[in-house]
């Protein structure tokens, strides 16, 4: 049961990545990242990691996605504008693309295959309070170094997108 | 007895679905019936006594009305947006817990049985994850129509959603710190006599999170996504038929939500003032628990009752922000408040076991 749910939820992620990439329309692409996401969340939940599951769903899927699609709606994107050469986009893209995948795969498939160590299992690890005692207590420092990067980050877009003097007031 | 418990989960969880459609059905007929009393008129009338077949002759009307695409729409996803939110809309209900544990003993089910659909541990996010989702009915609505207004619509209406779904969810991180659980059962066992209602604890809290639940449903004073004056119907101009009819009614189902969502989490849920008498008058055992789960569930209706009616007081008293009012409103006013709120709930959760501690020391 649990295993053929894992092959659909794979199946799925896998066609709707590959939708993304292969769809003419970049808002389908968006939908089809968004279907992706969908399925990431599928597979945290059959690892019983639930909370990063549904913070998964509400920060990727609820937020950045919806502002995703929000500046391409308003993009103009009818008109091919592209110019300069395909044959060098085409042969600079590829190159790129063929390298990164490569080496993805390369490390992938002589990487070690993990074990799970059933004497120190614990099904209950993804459980928020579980997860909140690890990161408040072993992962500390990390952690509140990622929220100080968060917080310049925030600073960042709101220095960005400020009015500057004499700019258009819409 | 697995197949016994399969069955009366079961008839739970179709029970609740079909309550909330019901709800929500007549919340359209109340909305009239509302308005008709506080503008001093009489409301819908014709259709059977009272004019109680009000919705289904709506409903038959909606049907029967030609359901028409634009020619330049994107045909699917034009099918897709008020699919989306309905769907959102309904999935929303089955963490609520509307009632304590029934004792089915006597079918052979040892465990008792939550009035719930599922008792998951993340409860409450659920049902934020769910409510974020509900933007893409709208956005993909109004995207796929093709129609200038209907964009801007759809992008004012998702605006509006993102922007005060970040002050609701640091309201409520206020209530996760006292209860110490992500659950909604758990959060209304916590309040089980009146003084402990979060709507003591947690005032400002509760402010916040009724005005952000206002925005959420676009109900006046915040139904900016529909302006006639400035966007014709907003996100839904180009649709008609059923499928404008469930983005209406997904509307309905999401004021009915909230408000089981405010009473769980504010006003104690099934929880009612006077409980242990209640619970004094009625036989042991299990028909007596049975029985007090039942007036508990009834209790938790009143109050949904309530909130929904609140929800149409608000409609006829307060005059609608303007948009850069309702912006401003949002990230300028609520969501410091939010984190204030938070930080003077961290700090006083950790200063009252200090002070208990003083004063028996005394």
């Amino acid at each position: 049961m649990v295993q053929n749910l894992f092959y659909f939820l794979s199946f799925l992620a896998v066609l709707s990545a590959l939708m993304v990439i292969l769809s003419k329309n970049p808002i389908h692409s968006v939908l089809y990242l968004i279907l992706t996401f969908f399925t990431l969340s599928g597979h945290y939940i059959l690892l019983n990691a639930q909370f990063l599951s549904i913070v998964n769903l509400i920060v990727y899927a609820g937020a950045i996605m919806v502002l995703f699609l929000f500046t391409i709606m308003f993009l103009n994107l009818k008109d091919d504008s592209f110019t300069g050469s395909r044959l060098f986009f085409h042969l600079g893209s590829g190159l790129v693309v063929f390298t990164l995948a490569g080496l993805i795969i390369l490390k992938v498939a002589t990487a070690p295959i993990a074990v799970a160590d059933d004497a120190h299992f614990d099904s209950q690890i993804g459980m928020v309070e579980n997860l909140g005692k690890v990161l408040y207590s072993k992962f500390l420092v990390p952690f509140e170094l990622v929220s100080v990067l968060f917080l310049s980050a925030m600073v960042g877009a709101v220095m960005l997108g400020r009015r500057e003097k004499g700019e258009k007031n819409f | 007895m697995e197949l016994y418990l399969f069955l009366a989960k079961g008839t739970i969880i179709l029970l609740i679905f079909g309550i909330t459609l019901l709800i929500a059905t007549y919340s359209t007929y109340a909305e009239r019936k509302v308005a008709g009393f506080i503008q001093d008129r009489l409301g819908p009338n014709r259709a059977g006594p009272w004019g109680i077949w009000q919705p289904l002759a709506d409903a038959g009307k909606m049907f029967f009305k030609q359901d028409f695409i634009p020619a330049r729409a994107s045909k699917w996803l034009f099918i897709a947006g008020p699919s989306l939110a309905m769907l959102t809309a309904c999935l929303t209900s089955c963490v609520i817990p509307f009632g304590d544990t029934l004792d089915l003993s006597f079918l052979g089910i040892e465990k008792p049985v939550a009035i719930q659909g599922i008792d998951v541990n993340i409860g409450i996010l659920y049902v934020f994850g769910l409510v974020s989702l509900g933007v893409y009915g709208v956005m993909i609505g109004g995207w796929a129509s093709n129609n200038k207004f209907s964009l801007l619509g759809a992008i004012r209406a998702a605006s509006q959603n993102i922007s005060y779904e970040l002050a609701m969810s640091l309201s409520i991180i206020a209530i996760i710190m006292i209860t110490g659980s992500l659950s909604v059962s758990e959060i209304i066992k916590d309040q089980d006599t009146f003084f402990k209602w979060n709507i003591f604890r947690q005032p400002v809290g509760f402010i916040i999170f009724i005005i952000c639940a206002f925005a959420e449903c676009n109900r006046t004073p915040f139904d900016l996504p529909e302006c006639e004056t400035e966007l014709i119907g907003g996100y839904h101009t180009e649709y008609s038929s059923m499928k404008l009819g469930f983005y209406l009614f997904a509307e309905y189902i999401n004021m009915f939500v909230s408000s089981a969502v405010i009473s769980a989490l504010y006003f104690g849920g099934y929880h009612f003032p006077g409980e242990s008498i209640v619970a004094g008058l009625l036989p042991e055992g299990a028909l007596g628990h049975n029985l007090m789960t039942l007036i508990g569930v009834g209790a938790f209706f009143g109050k949904i009752l309530f909130f929904i009616f609140f929800f149409m007081w608000v409609r006829w008293t307060i005059a609608r922000f303007r948009y850069d009012q309702l912006m401003n409103l949002g990230w300028k006013s609520l969501i410091p408040l939010a984190i204030a709120n938070i930080l003077v709930t961290g700090a006083v959760l950790l200063a009252l076991p200090e002070i208990k501690g003083y004063i028996s020391s005394l």
